[in-house]
């Protein structure tokens, strides 16, 4: 596996800790309740993807990880550190290790393509003579080079959801939450989307929590996976490919976990309501 | 076990129960208590902010252009009738007694001390005010604020304060402008309407004035200032329920920052008389 293209790769130095850890999160709102006691955690380099119908709280739970939503109670651990309990300023410096995927990616509307992807890196005070080729090289990856002078308004949907992706790696984050990648694509835009995040998998080796409602997102991430040698997607659903980058399945219901496992775990559940998901 | 959509979702079924007058009134003070005490923490914010890095020199520089050369135009024109219409209106008053040369005095005073600020502030609240939190409005409907947080940037640092320290600086320039074509226009009605001669005009218009009389208006100016910059801030950064929240968020914030900037005249304004009595 290849490290991002500066050398870094993820801060965790224990890698048998979780990259990500809730324990007994709750939120609500004034409509209610929405995340009643979630327990779950991704390990480095692993890939969660959550699973739920509309208004389950999927994004929310992707919001908590970032630090952009505060939970009412329990615990948050991103990277080891608690993030429940940190200033917004503390917060802060926690999210640059982190790129976040907006549903409708979430560009600045008056920022250029470019100026979208190299934000980041303008916060950072980083030389421009870096951030060039940095911003080249990112939407290369995405497959949208030639679109660096483009406004997002001027982008399909697909390729704003591509944009935001680079502009999500661009930090060279070992944490990528995605909120429904593929919301409102078609077939084939989602097919390109999925493998985008696959080869951002199986190149850079990040950990993602992936919200969406469409399962067949999921098996994609679970059985195919990206060759660097012949720079090819294929299908391989081995134990060893699965040890590599393993892809796990939560379900979200009624505000709690309702099912956790793996692609082969939720295939073979005879649970009716999981079954709907299958058909 | 439930296998429907609305059987996985319970709390949603339950009969809505509905709240007593009692209880809504205490959720409308909560509400208001809870809207007083964001706006001041952005406020303190936007000013604490200056005190430590990142500073968004660009931003702010990029404000002061949209804020005060946009709004110049605006600023000209209402100026130099206001000072017009101010000498026709007491122009013909003072003819009554045969002292039509104190036009100049009274227009001076009044535009230095009260209307150049506040013709200034109401006129730059509706331009600015406005379109700060449909800016920020449609910036928080679409995420991009998330974005920015997710990305870490303080919003409040990116977003508020070049937009607070945008108004500050130049809102007491536009008033000072304002005032100058103020005097213009008011020489101009008076010369043709109450054939006043232009240098008894301008030397009766500036020997008036006193220090106290800048200072009053100048202060006036600040204030207006960070109010139409944070008001349009919060509303933007508040708004919820889409692009109709944005168009509330949009006329919320023109009317809270006008009737701000109007009642906080009459407090500046005594403070102002009993300062000047004092000190000066």
């Amino acid at each position: 596996m290849e490290p991002y293209p500066s050398g870094l790769t993820s801060t965790l130095t224990d890698t048998t800790q979780p990259a990500i850890e809730f324990k007994n999160v709750r939120l609500g709102f004034s409509e209610g309740e929405i995340l009643r006691g979630v327990t779950f955690s991704a390990q480095d380099r692993e890939t969660v993807i959550l699973l739920g119908e509309t208004g389950t709280g999927k994004t929310l739970l992707l919001k908590l990880a970032s630090g952009l939503l505060r939970p009412d109670s329990g615990s948050i651990q991103v990277l080891g550190k608690d993030i429940s309990g940190m200033t917004e300023s503390e917060l802060l410096e926690i999210r640059r290790q982190i790129g976040f995927v907006f549903q409708e990616g979430a560009l600045f509307d008056s920022l250029t393509v470019g100026e979208n992807v190299a934000y980041r890196l303008h916060e950072d005070g980083v030389a421009e003579e870096e951030i060039e080729p940095r911003v080249k090289e990112v939407l290369r990856f995405v497959e949208l080079a030639h679109t660096v002078d483009s406004l997002p308004s001027d982008l399909s949907g697909g390729m704003r959801r591509r944009v935001s992706i680079a502009r999500a790696l661009i930090g060279r984050p070992p944490i990528v939450l995605y909120d429904s990648p593929t919301g409102g694509l078609d077939p084939i835009t989602s097919q390109t989307i999925i493998s985008l995040i696959l080869r951002l998998r199986d190149v850079y080796g990040v950990t993602a929590l992936l919200a969406t409602h469409r399962l067949q997102d999921g098996f994609a991430l679970a059985n195919f996976h990206f060759d660097p040698q012949s720079k090819k997607v294929r299908r391989d659903s081995s134990p060893e490919a699965a040890r590599v980058a393993p892809t796990r399945f939560l379900v979200l219901r009624a505000g709690k976990i309702y099912f956790e496992g793996t692609p082969d775990e939720l295939m073979k559940s005879p649970d009716p309501y999981l079954q709907r998901f299958l058909i | 076990m439930a296998d429907t959509p609305l059987q996985a979702a319970p709390q949603e079924a339950r009969a809505p129960e509905v709240p007593s007058v009692v209880e809504v009134l205490q959720d409308l003070a909560k509400t208001s208590v809870l809207q007083v005490q964001n706006y001041s923490k952005l406020s303190f914010h936007s000013i604490t902010n200056l005190a430590s890095g990142p500073r968004y020199i660009q931003d702010t520089l990029d404000q002061m252009d949209d804020i005060g050369v946009g709004s110049l135009p605006i600023v000209l024109l209402s100026g130099f009738f206001i000072g017009a219409v101010m000498v026709l209106q007491t122009g013909t008053q003072f003819e009554r007694f045969g002292q039509a040369s104190l036009t100049g005095d009274i227009v001076s005073l009044a535009l230095v001390r009260e209307l150049g600020p506040s013709i200034t502030g109401l006129l730059v609240a509706g331009r600015c005010s406005s379109g700060i939190a449909s800016e920020l409005g449609s910036m928080q409907v679409t995420e991009q604020v998330d974005a920015m947080r997710a990305m870490g940037t303080d919003p409040s640092r990116k977003l508020v304060t070049p937009r607070v320290l945008a108004s500050l600086i130049t809102l007491p320039l536009l008033t000072t402008i304002s005032v100058f074509v103020g005097l213009i226009g008011g020489m101009v009605a008076s010369v043709l309407s109450l054939r006043i001669n232009a240098t008894t005009f301008w030397e009766r218009a500036i020997k008036i004035l006193e220090f106290s009389d800048i200072m009053q208006g100048f202060s006036k100016t600040v204030v207006f200032a960070f109010i139409l910059a944070t008001v349009g801030c919060y509303q933007g950064l508040n708004v919820r329920g889409g692009t109709q929240g944005v168009g509330r968020a949009t006329t919320q914030a023109v009317v809270v920052s006008s009737v701000l900037i109007i009642v906080s005249d009459t407090f500046l304004t005594k403070i102002a008389l009993y300062l000047a009595d004092k000190f000066f």
